[in-house]
């Protein structure tokens, strides 16, 4: 029915030759325009795999027998166990906030956000100093009983594990939560109403409708995991970041570092194509209206003391508890290191992280739609590809980007001083927030791109020949139609591209123009030399500010789908 | 439809970036000294602060790690406005020196200030403070007479008393390449293992773990840097922790210094040259290892009280630039023995 709806149309359009005149230069446009957004993000990635083809013999030979057999067991040990257990946390808080109905539900459907605003780092090390042997648990535990031996040593794999998982999970809670949150509790009333129980229902029908927002949402925690230098270093879990940083800061090779992100890359490229594959096997559906009227499921008796107990004890350790303890080393010293600057460092942190989640979700969202409407082999390789920065290690990429950056700016200084001779002024172009955004731009694209694609993908063609249909075609398509579905989308991209630019280190320190400090910046003044109890006053800034977007994503998703009334 | 909003969108954006670029990527030709750190912020910006008040000459800075910050120096080359490098080790300016990307400074001030072992020979960069890495133990465990020499930390009767920093942290990088400097490849290598088989537990992240680690009782010596010890005792004075120095009869402690070097291609040389010389005097030098309870390069000066508190010693004299020759060496042994 509905293709006889698009003929009919298409037939309606006034001069068919200037559809042909269109088609024919569509596509190039949109090639050249994925080409240029991706630019940025391509442009470090093919540093690297130019430092691989040649290789560094005699290091490699080292690296074969000393540190790679040991790196790349323990980096897929790590990505597996941080994908499975905070992609398990992850949606199963997602699908009790968003489908039950139990004690604390309206808090902790933001409050459980919150650990997103804390770096991994930070909480690797307020960890560490918790549990480990020194800490006040193990301490407490030694001078009731006479000994902690039996205590699970933390500084190992599965204290990175359990670290990292906890502070990953809100990507798959955010994103699976939305995806319950649209498909509806009806379908799943609808699957009961069948026969099908309760458990079947939710593994038959809501997780399998979730699946391709859980799917990006353990894209994004594997990307993040195998990127991560600062948690696996305080747990001194040997990873390829850790390699990576040995061949370049330890062995002075900064050739054989790329080498080993090359071979990362490897990693990053299954991690893409299980993600893809595990999306591709259906076509979804969501609508929206039919979540609006449907009861949240209300859980009775041992459930519900469940629920609570679950949603409260991931909530302590990945941010009540982590949290106090910033505040009391903040407290301790405040006195001497907060000051009028401040204002500034928090200032430009906000600027940084509003104007990459701006741009990286307006990228994204032309992106996605080229993809949509005009995919092509090559198209979706580059746009993949260009994803891949979020699983680089930043100081990698970092200086992916700068360094060409830097010979652009110095053949332009060149061409200066050749029409002005001396008097030429002197080009920073490093040094500029362009500069700044474009890397971020390399390095977050996927934390924007992949929820919008995922939302994307949901709203089927079915919803656009329909619209079709009642006459709403092109931009009046987009605005009435997908852009209302796309909302939460948008803001989780912007979420977590916002929150991920606060917490930003080798990036922002070096592509910062002179004297622009940021929150970031001053966590790392104290934590190089390991003053880690200073440390807290920037990061509980970075927490705060954190909570602005959580706080908006908060007040929509409970527009969306908390009203059980309206 | 799309494409049309695609390519407005492009369009809008290249004339962004190329008006920003315009304006913001053209900046002043400017005056004063432009610093590249490796140090902290809270470490240098209040000396340069009294530099700029007593000599009107501004000192700007970007702080970072070493490694970004040397690339960056390479990449950019002879555009670049960058006249000083500081670093935390000295085989970070040995690197950089390596790379050449610092210039020869010719200074009697210089020369006259700070000792021969604290500088590169061929006077391209220069210690500025003195970090000294050396033996923590548990005073309720361990008796000092025990303790002789780094090397004694792989004798057996240590066994799973032993606490170690990473491998990865440059300060143990150097320490074993001043072993290396010392005893050879063969002999340092048994050291380390015996380090390593000694051990009790997974080597630490940062000293101040493994200071807490001491004396909660996981185990009785290790080896860390004298600042992490003072800043740890400040907070804690009660703490059964003390340092001793070995290897007192033979070459003495490990140190290592933080400095600077002027850029190849410095602008303001002069400046450059001068700042150094500044930070080389007694003033500054009181005030640069004060900030960070580390002891002054130039020894005419008396390190902080709180310092001087954990008694004299005697220290390596053998030139710290072999500390970034040997690194690569020595982190390839630590690779061999396993030293995570």
């Amino acid at each position: 029915m509905s293709t006889i709806d698009v003929k009919a149309h298409a037939g309606s359009v006034p001069t068919p030759d200037l559809t042909a005149q269109r088609s024919a230069w569509r596509l190039p446009v949109s090639t050249v325009a994925v080409v240029l957004l991706c630019l940025p993000a391509l442009v470090p990635l093919a540093a690297i795999v130019v430092a691989a083809l040649s290789p560094e013999t005699e290091i490699w030979q080292h690296l074969a027998n000393y540190i790679l057999p040991e790196v790349i067991r323990n980096t897929l040990l790590l990505t597996f166990g941080v994908a499975l257990l905070a992609g398990s946390i992850g949606t199963a808080l997602a699908w009790l906030t968003a489908m039950c109905e139990f004690p604390g539900r309206r808090f902790f459907e933001w409050a459980l956000l919150l650990p997103l605003a804390i770096p991994a780092y930070v909480l690797a090390f307020v960890a560490v100093g918790f549990l480990d042997f020194s800490g006040p648990l193990q301490t407490w535990i030694r001078a009731a009983t006479g000994s902690s031996s039996w205590f699970p040593a933390i500084r190992t794999g599965g204290g990175a594990i359990f670290v990292l998982s906890l502070a990953t999970y809100p990507y798959v809670y955010l994103l699976a939560r939305s995806a319950f949150l649209t498909q509806g509790r009806r379908a799943l009333e609808a699957a009961q109403s069948l026969g099908l129980g309760r458990a079947a229902a939710t593994w038959r029908v809501a997780l399998p409708m979730a699946r391709p927002w859980i799917a990006a949402g353990v894209a994004l925690i594997c990307m993040e995991t195998l990127a991560d230098f600062g948690a696996v270093s305080v747990f001194n879990y040997n990873t390829f970041t850790t390699a990576i940083y040995r061949a370049w800061a330890g062995m002075f090779s900064v050739n054989a570092a790329l080498e080993l992100a090359g071979v990362l890359m490897v990693f990053v490229l299954v991690v893409l194509a299980v993600e893809r594959k595990s999306r591709a096997v259906a076509r979804f559906s969501s609508s929206r209206d039919t979540s609006r009227d449907a009861p949240r499921l209300a859980l009775q008796g041992a459930a519900r003391a469940l629920a609570f107990a679950g949603c409260a004890i991931v909530f302590l350790l990945a941010f009540a508890l982590p949290f106090t303890q910033l505040l009391l080393w903040m407290l301790k010293h405040m006195g001497r290191d907060l000051d009028a600057r401040y204002f500034g460092f928090a200032a430009r942190s906000l600027l940084l992280a509003a104007a990459a989640a701006v741009v990286i979700v307006a990228a994204s969202v032309l992106l996605a739609y080229v993809l949509r409407r005009k995919e092509t082999r090559f198209t979706r390789w580059v746009i993949r590809t260009a994803t891949m920065g979020y699983a680089i290690p930043g100081t990698v990429l970092a200086i992916g980007i700068v360094v060409p950056v830097i010979s652009l700016n110095n053949l332009l200084q060149g061409w200066l001083r050749d029409w002005f001779g001396n008097g030429a002024p002197t080009l920073m172009l490093h040094g500029t927030l362009v500069t700044v955004l474009a890397a971020y731009l390399a390095r977050f694209l996927a934390a924007g791109f992949n929820p919008i694609e995922s939302g994307l993908q949901r709203i089927t063609h079915n919803i656009d020949e329909a619209a079709i249909g009642l006459g709403v075609v092109g931009r009046q398509l987009v605005r009435r139609v997908h852009l209302p579905l796309l909302k939460t989308s948008l803001t989780t991209a912007a979420t977590l591209v916002f929150v991920d630019v606060m917490k930003e280190m080798p990036i922002t320190l070096i592509t910062r123009p002179v004297g622009w400090e940021t929150l970031a910046t001053r966590v790392f003044e104290m934590t190089s030399e390991g003053d880690w109890e200073r440390a807290a006053l920037p990061a509980v800034v970075i927490v705060l500010a954190g909570l602005i977007p959580v706080a908006l994503l908060t007040r929509q998703s409970s527009n969306l789908g908390g009203s059980n009334v309206a | 439809m799309l494409s049309l909003g695609t390519l407005r969108a492009v369009a809008i954006l290249a004339v962004a970036i190329a008006a920003s670029v315009l304006v913001g990527g053209c900046t002043q030709r400017t005056e004063g000294v432009l610093v590249y750190s490796a140090r902290n912020e809270q470490l240098i910006k209040p000396l340069f602060d009294l530099y700029t008040q007593q000599t009107g000459i501004p000192v700007r800075f970007v702080t970072d790690d070493a490694g970004p910050l040397i690339e960056r120096l390479g990449a950019e080359g002879a555009d670049t406005t960058a006249d000083v490098l500081m670093t935390v080790d000295a085989g970070e300016l040995w690197y950089a020196a390596e790379r050449d990307l610092l210039k020869p400074i010719d200074s009697p001030i210089l020369k006259a200030n700070i000792p021969e072992h604290f500088r590169d020979p061929g006077n391209r960069w220069f210690g500025l403070s003195v970090r000294a890495r050396t033996i923590v133990y548990s005073t309720e465990r361990v008796k000092p007479e025990d303790l002789s020499t780094y090397e004694a930390l792989a004798d057996p009767r240590w066994k799973g008393k032993v606490c170690l920093r990473t491998s990865k942290k440059v300060y143990n990088q150097s320490l074993v390449a001043m072993l290396i400097s010392e005893h050879g490849e063969q002999q340092t290598e048994t050291i380390v293992r015996g380090w390593v088989n000694n051990l009790a537990t997974n080597v630490f992240s940062n000293d101040v773990l493994l200071m807490e680690a001491i004396a909660a009782g996981q185990c009785d010596v290790g080896i860390v840097n004298t600042y992490y010890f003072g800043r740890l005792l400040r907070d804690q004075p009660e703490l059964p922790v003390r340092l001793f120095w070995p290897d007192q009869q033979g070459q003495g402690v490990h140190v290592n210094i933080s400095g600077a070097g002027v850029t190849k291609y410095s602008r303001h040389e002069a400046a450059a040259t001068k700042l150094l010389e500044w930070l080389s005097e007694p003033k500054a030098q009181a005030l640069f290892a004060g900030e960070n309870m580390e002891y002054p390069a130039n020894p005419a000066i008396k390190a902080d009280p709180a310092v001087l508190a954990w008694g004299d010693f005697k220290h390596s004299e053998k030139n710290i630039a072999q500390a970034g020759a040997l690194q690569a060496d020595a982190v390839r042994l630590m690779d061999r023995v396993g030293y995570k």
